[in-house]
């Protein structure tokens, strides 16, 4: 008998179409464990559960089971080898019974033909083990996402499973379910499975995890025993500062809460992610918006812009309400909205430059009043000056440009909107330093000129430079708002990590 | 409270909850309800309407008519139960057809020539499983060029209709083995001698049927099958044979297209290159009518003979309303709509849960 971890990762490298997603790191899992995996929007937490799971083969670097070097090809060969994996999206056969979805693939087999009667009862066991009273006879999607959830585990654990991967299980539960979902851990835990538990919610981590490795744009930042890591050294460590690299900041007098709010919100609620949110922003300023992964930063913005439904709260503009049904009006409105995702909410890689800056007033121009060639020429042109945009070819598709050049396209497709206000959803994730640094710089000169800019980032430092006042989030609420100049990053640390509760 | 009371309280309850019991199982039966009830409404309006119209015999043709339908409709419910489609199955029959029929009439024996359409069948499906599945082509498209294809060898084998006289097609063709007269009529119990019959080709279609039900609920292949249609990327995480699993649905939907020729050639009594132009809509319209999600996931071979019958059925209806045939293609497609539209409601409704 293997003694010591049961997984083992040792200089695990994944490249994507020249970027390093997953940069020689080492990772391991003791059988009766719960470990958890931390770091930010991509640390790269998910290549390597993939990497773990079969899913995805490492470039460099090797896995052990037991001790022993595998290569894990598929996701039936990690099965094999006791690897059960819970994803994130619930990835179970809606269509499906819950005693087919617990044991599709592997299903009790009488003279050729399934048993139905054997797959049922061996459902029912795995079910109540889990302690769940379930017809395994009824459609998967007559049940709730918890049920669905628990029935997922139920089939990682129907074979014999050495090692559970959870990655993101409690996102869509309420807390009873959260709290059944963590006793089935701790049993678990109990017959001798090591337990990968991935979440973003630190209370959850530090309750039921034994040893936390931390990952930070695609390296390893360390590995650490729970009761030893303070919750703000944690978020510190997947964060990622060093104090030298603060800059200066040009701080602007009226820092304190402006007078006049060009957009202001009030008990803006959207769920599932954000509740009873206020937010001012004056003409001309920057509100910068820190909280970690998952802390509702990304919902707020997409409840200020028209993207998601309100389900509460009322939006003025200049003292007058509106309502945003879509981003089509509010951008009408003057409100823009640039998504996280790049690549698949922002650019349109196949188009070219020119395409990506003009869509958007194409669009609001409407298909009538077309655009001339050379008119879109020039204005494109003049953007692309601008921004300093390279290389400066209009015509070169856009998805061949560097992430820092694509942000600046996606940048001005809004800008040519001429908008009042601009939210900015982490502008600068993925891309170079020096590319950050203009992206900065430009927010700043927007702001002089009078745009109201919402600035999201994980970096706090960057927040905290770009904003004239920073807006704390902590699970779905806006936990406070406050002048930069009164925050140094190791105060905004704290309100982000939520210090109140740190000896854990 | 008195004891009347209570039991009327008890028999509610326990009605509601074989409700949910059946609502959370078996609610995707419920298309294939909708086809039993519009089949049977059919027959009612349609006896009482004509008077004479629920007989042995017009039963027992639907089968006969229909079986070379029935066939492709098997095969197009395991393509669409992976959320594909397979444009080909027409012209494979045409192809498969002309091809037996020019075997045959060069002196080929039936023993061979007939498992020769069904494996030709079954390697253009091939083909448009390996584009589908290894080329990651749309099946749409993919089977459209499997369809020009099996037309374009039709055209190659002969442009002119090829008569058939071999002795196993004919008995195919002509074999009726009785099955009683007695029935239902409109007085009562009524009998028609030799009334009920069934064909080879019947039998054929509904053995086709049999096993096919057999392998979509009782093997891990079947299964598989309704796996991909819930969700192919799911399916995959799960270790299931994605790949293998959807090569093979489009072999048999060829293999079932290569039978079909043969039933219909046996139908005919010739092959004829421009056979089957149109059929495959008219498959995929049985299958949705039968109740199978075109997105897959979910559906029965039941449901698809449930389905070709009702389709037959408007067909004998409108022959005997003596109207023009175009109106089958007007009622087809109203019903097909119509099914569109309950199955989108279904999924939208089981989606809010």
């Amino acid at each position: 008998m293997h003694s010591g971890p049961v997984v083992e990762v040792s200089g695990a490298t994944v490249r994507f179409r020249g970027e390093t997603a997953l940069d020689g790191v080492d990772f391991r899992m003791f059988p009766g464990e719960v470990h958890s995996l931390m770091g930010e929007n991509g640390a790269g937490k998910s290549t390597l559960i993939r990497a773990i799971t079969g899913a995805l083969r490492l470039d460099a670097g090797e896995i052990l089971i037991d001790g022993e070097e595998v290569r894990l090809a598929s996701p039936a060969d990690a099965q094999h080898r006791g690897i059960g994996t819970v994803y994130q999206e619930i990835d179970l056969l809606p269509n499906l019974t819950v005693a087919e979805n617990i044991s599709l693939g592997r299903e009790a087999r009488r003279r050729g033909a399934i048993d139905w009667r054997g797959m049922r009862a061996r459902a029912t066991e795995v079910l109540r083990e889990l302690g769940l009273e379930i017809d395994p006879s009824s459609i998967l999607s007559t049940h709730s996402l918890a049920v669905q959830q628990l029935v997922a585990i139920a089939r990682a654990i129907s074979i014999d499973v050495k090692v559970l991967v959870l990655d993101e299980p409690t996102s869509s539960l309420d807390l009873d379910e959260v709290a059944e979902l963590f006793r089935v851990i701790r049993e678990l835990k109990q017959r001798g499975v090591a337990i990968l538990f991935v979440s973003h919610f630190l209370d959850q981590v530090y309750e039921i995890c034994d040893r936390i490795t931390v990952l930070r744009n695609g390296r390893l930042v360390g590995e650490y025993l729970t009761r030893e890591l303070l919750r703000i050294d944690l978020v510190e460590k997947m964060l990622g500062r060093s104090a030298g690299e603060l800059t200066s900041r040009q701080t602007r007098e009226s820092a304190d809460a402006p007078h006049e709010p060009y957009l202001s919100a009030r008990g803006v609620t959207s769920t599932p992610g954000i509740s009873d949110a206020d937010v001012d922003l004056a003409e001309g300023e920057v509100l910068g918006v820190a909280g970690l992964l998952g802390s509702g930063r990304t919902e707020l913005a997409r409840a200020l812009t028209g993207v998601d439904r309100l389900d509460a709260g009322i939006l003025r503009i200049t003292g007058a309400p509106v309502s945003f049904g879509a981003p089509r009006r509010a951008i009408s409105l003057g409100v823009a909205y640039s998504s996280e995702n790049r690549r698949t909410d922002g650019i349109i890689g196949e188009l070219s430059v020119l395409e990506n800056i003009t869509l958007a007033l194409q669009a609001q121009r409407g298909i009538l009043r077309r655009m001339r060639k050379a008119r879109q020429r020039e204005l494109a042109a003049s953007w692309v000056e601008a921004l300093d945009i390279r290389p400066a070819d209009l015509d070169r598709p856009a998805g061949t440009l560097s992430g820092g050049n694509q942000q600046k396209v996606l940048l001005a497709r809004l800008l040519a909107l001429s908008p009042r206000v601009l939210v900015l959803d982490e502008p600068t994730r993925g891309i170079d330093v020096g590319a950050k640094v203009e992206i900065l710089n430009l927010v700043g000169d927007l702001a002089a000129n009078g745009m109201s800019v919402m600035f999201i980032s994980a970096e706090l430092e960057e927040v905290l430079r770009v904003g004239h006042r920073v807006a704390i989030l902590r699970d779905g609420r806006i936990v406070e708002t406050a002048a930069s100049a009164d925050l140094t990053i190791d105060s905004l640390l704290a309100l982000v990590a939520r210090p109140d509760v740190e000896e854990a | 409270m008195s004891s009347a009371t209570l039991t009327r309280n008890h028999v509610p309850r326990e009605r509601t909850r074989l409700l949910h019991r059946f609502s959370t199982r078996h609610a995707s039966w419920i298309p294939v309800f909708a086809a039993i009830a519009i089949l049977l409404a059919m027959l009612i309006a349609g006896q009482l309407y004509f008077g004479t119209f629920v007989t042995p015999r017009m039963l027992s043709s639907l089968l006969l008519d229909n079986a070379y339908l029935l066939v492709l409709a098997v095969g197009m419910t395991f393509v669409i139960l992976t959320g594909g489609i397979d444009l080909s199955v027409g012209s494979v029959m045409a192809f498969t057809g002309i091809l037996g029929a020019r075997m045959l009439a060069g002196g080929v024996p039936a023993a061979v020539a007939m498992p020769t359409m069904i494996v030709c069948g079954a390697a253009v499906g091939l083909l448009v499983g390996v584009m589908v599945q290894v080329f990651d082509v749309q099946p749409f498209i993919a089977s459209l060029a499997g369809m020009f294809l099996a037309r374009g060898l039709a055209f190659v084998v002969s442009l002119e209709a090829i008569g058939v006289k071999d002795p196993v097609i004919t008995w195919l063709q002509s074999a009726r083995f009785a099955v009683g007269g007695w029935y239902l009529g409109p007085e009562g119990i009524a009998y028609q001698p030799n009334g009920w019959y069934i064909t080879p080709t019947g039998i054929i279609a509904l053995l086709t049927v049999a096993a096919a039900f057999w392998v979509l609920q009782y093997t891990r292949f079947g299964r598989t099958v309704y796996a991909i249609g819930g969700n192919e990327q799911s399916a995959r995480l799960m270790g299931l044979p994605v790949a293998r699993t959807k090569l093979l649905v489009y072999v048999i939907s060829g293999s079932c297209a290569g039978l079909a020729g043969v039933i219909f050639t046996a139908y005919t009594g010739a092959g004829y290159s421009l056979n089957g132009i149109g059929t495959e809509l008219d498959t995929i319209a049985a299958v949705v009518i039968g109740g199978t999600l075109l997105s897959g996931g979910s559906g029965y071979v039941i449901g698809s003979l449930l389905g070709v019958l009702v389709y037959g059925l408007i067909k004998v209806a409108i022959t005997f309303m003596g109207a023009d045939a175009s109106w089958t293609r007007i009622i087809v497609g109203a019903l097909l709509l119509l099914f569109v539209v309950v199955q989108r409601i279904i999924v939208a409704r089981s989606g809010r849960r």
